[in-house]
This record gives structure tokens, sequence and C-alpha cells, in this order.
């Protein structure tokens, strides 16, 4: 039984489609993710069927997700406020503004709050170092950016995605 | 003042250009109708090798040329868009995509052409996901438009295009690490030769080129190579996105012609460094480049491949300007760039590996006290090792900063040191 298969028939059989059929190997990165769209990390189970439906072996699966920062092989939260601190966004106070936020929110950079639903990040340039402060948010199988952000404005952020996870609220900046 | 043009960044004056009803309104695709039902292969070749282009994605190599060096005697041929846009202040390619979305597909699809490609990529870095999804929309939309598929415009010609994510690693934007990624494997350079125009994706020859460089074909097509030699300078003609960052009033994307002064972006069009301060150094081309003193001479410098080159020894490479003000404390900036180098290391060769992280050591003990006068030399000496013996340009780019930030701005190390106990 290959769950991932069976969840997502229509979703694999296209992502499939996208190379030629003797190159399925380069699926791998859109398949992890498809199999991460849930939970925002890639369960064991899943390598296992990525790597069957790719004829590769699960090591070669695993190295994928350790080499890619977007791919996570243990849970955090729910959502990852990803906040850029580059050179670029620290003239502009992205470094303080990280600061400040993790002091707000109460936990440090790389933690996750104990209701698990975010994980607070420190990464490299997103390409948009001229609306600094700013955040890529990763959850719900998306990638959305927030740019010229504020504490404040980040802060309501988490209580709109709270109350989205609670009583599947929509969530929007 | 030199005006800003609208070649590329076209949403500017024309509004809602990312549809694709209003770009076809304005002449959109009309270029690829052309070269699909009018030109053979080779003379969309002969005239983008005319019109002087250059890449864009940082090395500057003619376009033309490089299109030339596919062999015609192995098929497929692939084109895959470089659209990983991941160095330090660049975010221009990003612009393009979102707001004339169909300018670089039109782009993609004529070099496709001249190429004999029935089959190309779009590589986005993963944080680009948003983007990837409006791409796919807008080719499913070119598909029912009939401007992509099977015989098209009633020729042989047969053109697919896909976009493809990346996940998170700037190496990934080097070309052959970005094959390797394509293909579903972990992103480090390939050893070359074989360069990508034998053995590219799955193989086989292929242009890999950068977003931007792709959107300059479909007016390049419609307007003439004479028309675009008819800006910029000689040696780098036309126009290009210059995007300015770091301490400047307003940051954001300047398209302009190349040959634009420093000066000119940083005060007439960026509005200067915030009130009571002074400019004291730029980056030319994001963390990758040199860290340039901003005296009269460097504001003074044309923003063009050869000028900015030999005057300043720095490279214009993606055209990145970063700008660092009076406030700014080099040993901190280069603390930065070592750390950002250090992470994004494949870890494939050793002097690469090794050698970031010594020197985000280094910068990491000067930052915070802990450093003896020496560990300055040791940080240029590290830096000046690695120099020539990396696989790839990642490893040269890590020691930009440092060895001209030492060089230039040493009284910043020496102010951290000092701090130490021991100093
Ligand atoms: C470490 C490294 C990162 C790079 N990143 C990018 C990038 O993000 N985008 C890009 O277009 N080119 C990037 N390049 C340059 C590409 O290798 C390649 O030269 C370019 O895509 C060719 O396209 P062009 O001829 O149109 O410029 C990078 C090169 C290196 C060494
Ligand atoms: S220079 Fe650095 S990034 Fe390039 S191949 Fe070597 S380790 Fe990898
Ligand atoms: S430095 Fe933060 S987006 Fe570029």
């Amino acid at each position: 039984m290959n769950a991932l298969l069976s969840k997502y028939p229509e979703q694999v059989e296209k992502i499939l489609a996208k190379y030629p059929a003797d190159q399925k190997r380069a699926a791998v990165m859109p398949l992890l993710y498809l199999a991460q769209t849930d939970e925002n990390y890639v369960k064991q189970q899943s390598v296992y069927e990525i790597a069957e439906i790719l004829d590769i072996s699960p090591t070669d699966v695993v190295s994928i997700i350790g080499f890619y920062t977007l791919f996570h092989a243990e849970p955090g939260g729910k959502y990852r406020i990803q906040v850029c601190t580059d050179l670029p966004c620290a003239l502009r106070g992205a470094d303080q503004f990280l600061e400040e936020l993790c002091a707000s929110v109460g936990v440090g950079v790389g933690e996750t709050t104990p209701d698990g639903l975010v994980t607070i990040e420190r990464v490299m340039c997103l390409a948009a170092c001229h609306r600094a402060p700013m955040f890529q948010l990763q959850g719900d199988g998306d990638i959305a950016y927030h740019e010229n952000m504020t504490v404040e404005k980040t802060l309501a952020l988490i209580e709109a995605l709270r109350r989205h996870v609670k009583t599947g609220e929509a969530a929007h900046d | 003042m030199t005006e800003q043009t609208t070649f590329l960044l076209r949403h500017r004056a024309v509004p809602n250009i990312d549809q694709l009803q209003v770009y076809r309104e304005n002449g959109g695709f009309e270029a690829f109708r052309k070269v699909v039902t009018s030109m053979q292969p080779a003379d969309v070749l002969a005239e983008v090798k005319s019109s002087g282009l250059r890449g864009r994605g940082g090395a500057g190599f003619p376009t033309g040329i490089k299109w030339g060096f596919l062999p015609n005697n192995i098929w497929p041929h692939y084109v895959v868009a470089n659209a990983d846009e991941s160095e330090p202040g660049t975010f221009k390619d990003r612009e393009i995509m979102e707001s004339n979305p169909f300018q670089f597909l039109e782009g993609l699809m004529i070099a496709s052409y001249a190429v004999g490609a029935n089959l190309s990529y779009a590589y986005l870095r993963g944080e680009f996901w948003q983007i990837a999804h409006g791409l796919d929309e807008d080719i499913a939309a070119l598909e029912a438009a009939g401007l992509l598929g099977d015989r098209l415009f009633g020729t042989d010609y047969s053109l697919r295009l896909r976009t493809h994510l990346g996940a998170g690693a700037y190496i990934c934007g080097e070309e052959t690490a970005l094959l390797e990624s394509l293909e579903g494997k972990l992103g480090q350079p390939r050893l070359r030769p074989p360069f990508p125009a034998v053995y590219g994706l799955f193989g086989k020859p292929t242009v890999i080129n950068n977003v931007e460089t792709l959107a300059n074909l479909p007016p390049i097509i419609e307007k003439g190579a004479g028309w675009y030699k008819s800006l910029g300078t000689e040696k780098s003609p036309g126009i290009k996105i210059f995007s300015l960052s770091g301490c400047i009033n307003k940051p954001g994307n300047y398209e302009l012609p190349l040959g634009t002064t420093f000066r000119e972006l940083i005060f007439e069009h960026g509005g200067g460094v915030p009130e009571g301060r002074t400019v004291k150094a730029f980056m030319s081309a994001g963390a990758s480049s040199t860290i340039v003193t901003a005296d009269d001479a460097a504001l003074d410098t044309p923003m063009d491949y050869e000028s900015t080159q030999n005057v300043l020894n720095a490279p214009l490479g993606s055209a990145s300007v970063i700008i660092l003000d009076d406030s700014v404390d080099m040993a901190w900036l280069v603390d930065k760039t070592v750390h950002f180098f250090r992470h994004e290391s494949c870890g494939k060769c050793t002097p690469c590996r090794e050698g970031t992280y010594w020197m985000s050591h280094l910068t990491h003990r000067i930052l915070h006290g802990k450093a003896r006068p020496e560990d300055i030399e040791l940080l240029d000496t590290v830096a000046a090792q690695m120099q020539g013996k990396c696989l790839c340009a990642l490893g040269e780019f890590s020691t930009m900063a440092v060895r001209s930030g030492i060089e230039k701005f040493r009284a910043d190390f020496e102010a951290n040191v000092r701090r130490a106990p021991h100093g």
C-alpha cells in the first residue's frame, strides 16, 4: 500500500508527467513537497513510498531531505516563520526584528511554541531585501512571503493561524 | 539624469500586463510568432549575437555565442531558465516573473526555438513557490491559446514548458548544480569539462540562461539588434535591472541603460543614504563582490561589465548594489557574508568546505571580542589560500568581502580586536 500514491493519485501523475519517462528520479523534490503538505515534515513512511514510486533507494531520498533546507526530516511547528537576517535585510534591522519577535512569542530562534503551532527560524536571503524586515511562512503545503513586517503584525498573524487551526477560519495577513 | 526604462519591467508602464490578453494586445507573442513562422533558428541566433546581449545571471557571457556551442549531432536539446535568484541583494528576476511573467516565458520560448529545444524548464528557487504556481497557470493558458504545444502556427515546431522548484540552496544557482538538482540529485556542481552545452540536463546539450537575459529577447526580436545596441555602452549594450538595497532611502529595482554611474543610481534614483549619514562603501554584485570604497572615482564609475571590473576591480555580476553607510562596521559585515557562504557551501571540495568554516570561526571571534591581533592576518591568509583552489565560483566568492574588507577597512577589524581582553 503506497499511502502517498493513494492519497494524491492525480498530483503524483501530474508531477511524473513533467519529466521524460526515463528520468523519473527528477520528480523526487516535487514528491517531497507533496509528502510534506499536511504536517510540514516528511514522515519516514513517505520516504519509502517516494523511493518506491521513483525506483530509487530510500537512502537517496533521505540525502535529498538533508541537503535542502526547505525539507524537514523532523516535526517542527505546523507553521515555520523563517526570518531573513542576511546582510541587506540586517542593514535594515532584521536581526533586531527577529530578536524582538522571539522575545514577544517567548521562544528562542529555532524553537517551537509549546502548542506546536509555529517554529521561528533564521534564514538566508529570500530575494526581498528591499522590503525588510520580512519572512516566509511555510505550512499547509504553501510558502508565502510577508514583507515590510512589524512585530505587531506578526503577532496578529500568529493569532490568526492559531484560530485557523482551531476553527478552520481563514488566516490572512 | 538618466531616465529609467520599462522594456523589461513593462508592468510599470502597462497595467495588467501579467494577463495574457493584455500582454497580447500590447504585441505579446508577436516576436515568438515571427521567429517560428519566418526565421530559421540560425537567423535568431545571429540576431541575438549581433545585439551584443550578455548573460544577466552574473558572468556576462554573450548569449548568442553561448547558444552556438550546442552540437548539432546530439539531440534532444534543452533550455533551462535559471530562476534560482539567491544572491544576497538580488531581487530582479522575481519582479519580472511576478509582474511581467509572459515576457519571461516568451523569451524562454524564443531561446528554445533558436536551439531547437522541444521541452524547456524553468528552475525556480523553492521559496518562489507562489511564483511557480502562477507560471504553471500561465503555461496552461498558453497551451489553451495554442502558443505552446504541437505544430505551433501550423509549422513543424513543437514546444512544451515546465517549472521545477528547488528547495533552499544557494549553490543551485550555479548552472551545473542546478542541473543536478533538476535531475533529482544533491545540488553539487559537476566537474567540467564536459560543459552543459554538450552534456547538460539528462546528459543532453543544454543552454542555461538567467530570467532577465531571457526577458530581453522579445524586445530584441521585435525592435532589432540595432535598437538594442543603441542603448548602453559599446561593449555592454542594452539595459540592466539594478537591485538596490542596504542603507538607502529608496531600495528597489531600477531598469537603466548599462553605463549609468553608481552615483546616479544611488543619489538620483535611490534618494541617497538616510539623513545625517554618508556613503562609506558599496558592493556591486551582492555578497559575492569586493567591497568598494565610495570615493568620487568609484561613484563616477559607469555600471557596465568592463568599467566595474577595470576601475573598481569588482564584478558587475547580477548588478545587486548593496549600499553601506558610515554606521556599518566592516568586521560585522564580513562576518555576515562569511556566515552566508559557510552555510551555503555544498561541501563537495575541501578548500571551500574547510575554508568557509575557518573564516566564520575567525570572524565570529573577532566580532565577539575574543580575537588576538594576529587573527586578522590569519583570516586574510585563510581567504588567500582558498583562492584559485575551489571547484566552483562559490568558494572564490566567499573570499571577496574578506580580503577587500581587511585591505580597505582594517581599522574596523582592529577596533573589534581591541575590545578583547588580551587584544
Ligand atoms: C554560486 C553561484 C550562484 C549563482 N546563482 C545564480 C542565480 O541565482 N541566478 C542566475 O541566473 N545565475 C546564477 N549563477 C550563474 C550561473 O552559473 C550561470 O552563469 C547563469 O545562469 C547563466 O545565465 P546567463 O548567461 O543568462 O547569465 C550563479 C553562479 C554561481 C557560481
Ligand atoms: S567551491 Fe564550495 S560550493 Fe563550490 S563545489 Fe566546492 S564546496 Fe561546493
Ligand atoms: S537579504 Fe533578506 S531578502 Fe535578501
